[in-house]
């Protein structure tokens, strides 16, 4: 019995069993109902309405100047990967954004992968280390992820930077002979991408790695297997969760990310976050903008159903 | 020749080359970091070159009015953002783990988390069209608008470590305090309040953090005049670098580092 029904009991007035029940449930309901409407009026006025709004806008014709007009039309939707011929009118692919968005699902891949490589091993690390060391390393791990997204990446550019850090000490060292190219391109932005979200791979592998029985990993070895065949039949199948979790949380952010190709891309390299930013500023195309915004949560969404769907059938 | 290996017990935790790979990650995430924060102390006007140690890029930074009005604005509105955040997410924390499971349980949980699951950039464009439209239709215009959109994104990051302590917490002092005919509002303040309390500070600096450090709400939602530190920042960026740069990232650095210290502290080692 909760101390809610007891302290009900204490103080109510003399009821029957079942009216002091009732009374119980009711005052219960209420005061949740209360307590959630603070966080839910906040985040379904200001962090719902606007989603509604994009949605509404995607179907809305291009205003004059900014904005849209009160007309429904399916252009936009057109317009993410079609484009109308200036002289004759006839319809062909757009290239430009056709382009944007294979990179930006591909850099996204491609970050996801890397980040799984290198933040597998680390998790793995901090696993196995002294219970008392353990929160010292993932906090290593995780202090990173909280700092300034823009001092990070601008720390980053400082490194790739024609005359930054990478080129002069290989320069030093002979390695090279001439400055590498490294910012403005898809490389840098590669890079800020696994260097920006390696920490959101770490955390939820390491969540879930905390709990593998390394019984299991013994019995692996008593049974003569090798390493590499304890890490894929053992270690590997009791984290697919943090795998699966990790590779989540790192793809949401990744494909959107706004601030890493605008700063390291250098205007040239865009991903879709960018593309949508700019129909929102220099191009004025907002029911375009909205649309491309409503692409990606297409393509964030089928990651998640991805992910939904896999953890519900590792419970059965 | 003896392998030193076989003498050596068999460790069941090893495996080869992933303290290397580790190693790897952590330079990684920290050179470019330390780096930059060395050439905050540079005595002559380069980012790449270093020539001698001083402190006047910290000065400059420091006497710089237009740092000092961006910061004094980033310090109100994660300071706004993090007390209406933490009030609303501690109530939501006490509505979902003090009663038994509830028609509507899921829908709260997706949309308590809901800025979390949506691409930052979609919430703020859309954020930036509403406000237009609301800044349009009722003439009022202000920080208020940024601050509140703060306020949801900081809502989901308030509400976990608050949840999490309420779950992990014993309930036998409010058992002992009801049994001892506490009216609820005199426990809830006089035991539940107390002891949810670490958490309710973890809550509070984890949101003030990721206010304080978000990029691109600010740079998407504020509006004209409304220059907060990371939009400075990115000014800087496009007028070309000096270590000044360098110096407030450093001290940006050090008050995430504080928080997120002060953080962990109050959610680890408390599992007795």
């Amino acid at each position: 019995m909760s101390a809610e029904t007891t302290l009900a009991h204490a103080h109510g007035a003399p009821l029957t069993g079942a009216e002091a029940e009732a009374a119980t449930v009711k005052r219960e309901v209420r005061n949740r109902w209360f307590l959630l409407s603070p966080a839910m009026l906040i985040i379904c006025g200001i962090g719902i309405m606007p989603l509604a709004i994009i949605i509404g806008y995607s179907f809305m014709e291009q205003g004059n100047y900014a904005g849209v007009k009160w007309e429904f039309t399916l252009e936009s939707w057109m317009n993410l990967i079609t484009e109308r011929d200036i002289f004759d009118d006839t319809l062909g692919w757009n290239h430009a954004h056709i382009s944007i968005m294979l990179r930006s699902i591909g850099l996204a891949l491609m970050t996801m992968v890397t980040t799984l490589i290198m933040g597998f091993p680390t998790a793995y690390f901090i696993t196995t280390r002294p219970e008392g060391q353990r929160n010292f390393w993932l906090f290593l791990i995780a202090l990173p992820f909280f700092s300034n997204l823009l001092v990070r990446t601008f720390s980053m550019m400082l490194m790739l930077r024609d005359d930054g850090y990478i080129n002069n000490v290989l320069l030093f060292l002979g390695v090279i002979d001439e400055p590498m190219i490294l910012i403005y391109t898809n490389t840098a932005v590669a890079i800020g991408l696994v260097f920006t979200y390696l920490p959101l791979m770490v955390m939820p592998l390491y969540a879930s790695m905390e709990k593998l029985n390394f019984n299991l990993v013994e019995a692996g070895y008593d049974l003569y297997a090798s390493r590499f065949q304890v890490l894929k039949r053992v270690i590997l199948p009791s984290v697919k969760p943090g795998i699966i979790a990790g590779c989540i949380l790192v793809f949401i952010p990744a494909i959107g990310a706004y601030v890493t190709a605008k700063i390291l891309g250098g205007g040239k390299n865009l991903m879709i976050g960018n593309l949508i930013a700019n129909q929102f500023g220099t191009s004025r195309d907002w029911p375009l903008g909205s649309a491309i915004s409503l692409f990606m949560m297409i393509v964030v969404m089928i990651a998640l159903i991805v992910y939904v769907r896999n953890s519900l059938a590792e419970q059965d | 020749m003896a392998n030193p290996r076989k003498n050596k017990a068999f460790n069941v935790r090893y495996m080869p080359g992933f303290t290397p790979v580790t190693m790897f990650c952590l330079i990684w995430l920290y050179a470019p970091l330390i780096i930059m924060m060395v050439y905050a102390f540079n005595s002559e006007r380069s980012v790449t070159n270093m020539h001698g140690f001083s402190f006047r890029w910290f000065e400059q930074a420091a006497k710089n009015t237009q740092v000092q009005d961006a910061t004094i604005l980033s310090l109100q509105i994660a300071l706004v953002a993090t007390i209406i955040a933490t009030i609303a997410a501690t109530m939501a924390a006490l509505a979902t783990t003090r009663t038994k499971p509830f028609k509507g349980h899921a829908a709260v949980y997706a949309i308590i988390n809901q800025p979390l699951m949506i691409p930052e950039i979609v919430t703020a464009v859309g954020t930036l069209v509403f406000f237009g439209l609301i800044k349009s239709a009722t003439g009022i215009h202000g920080i208020g608008f940024l601050m509140m959109a703060h306020t949801v994104f900081c809502i989901p990051f308030a509400y976990m470590p608050i949840r999490a302590r309420l779950e992990n917490m014993d309930l036998t002092y409010e058992h002992a305090a009801a049994d001892l005919y506490a009216p609820p509002m005199k426990r809830f303040w006089r035991v539940t309040f107390p002891l949810m309390f670490p958490g309710i500070l973890a809550g509070a600096m984890l949101s003030f953090v990721i206010s304080f450090d978000d990029v691109i709400i600010n740079l998407l939602v504020a509006g004209a005049g409304e220059t907060t530190l990371p939009i400075y920042m990115i000014g800087t960026l496009r007028r070309g670098l000096t270590p000044e740069v360098n110096a407030i990232s450093t001290v940006l650095l050090g008050v995430t580092f504080i928080f997120v210290v002060g953080f962990f502290f109050l959610t680890t080692n408390k599992k007795k």
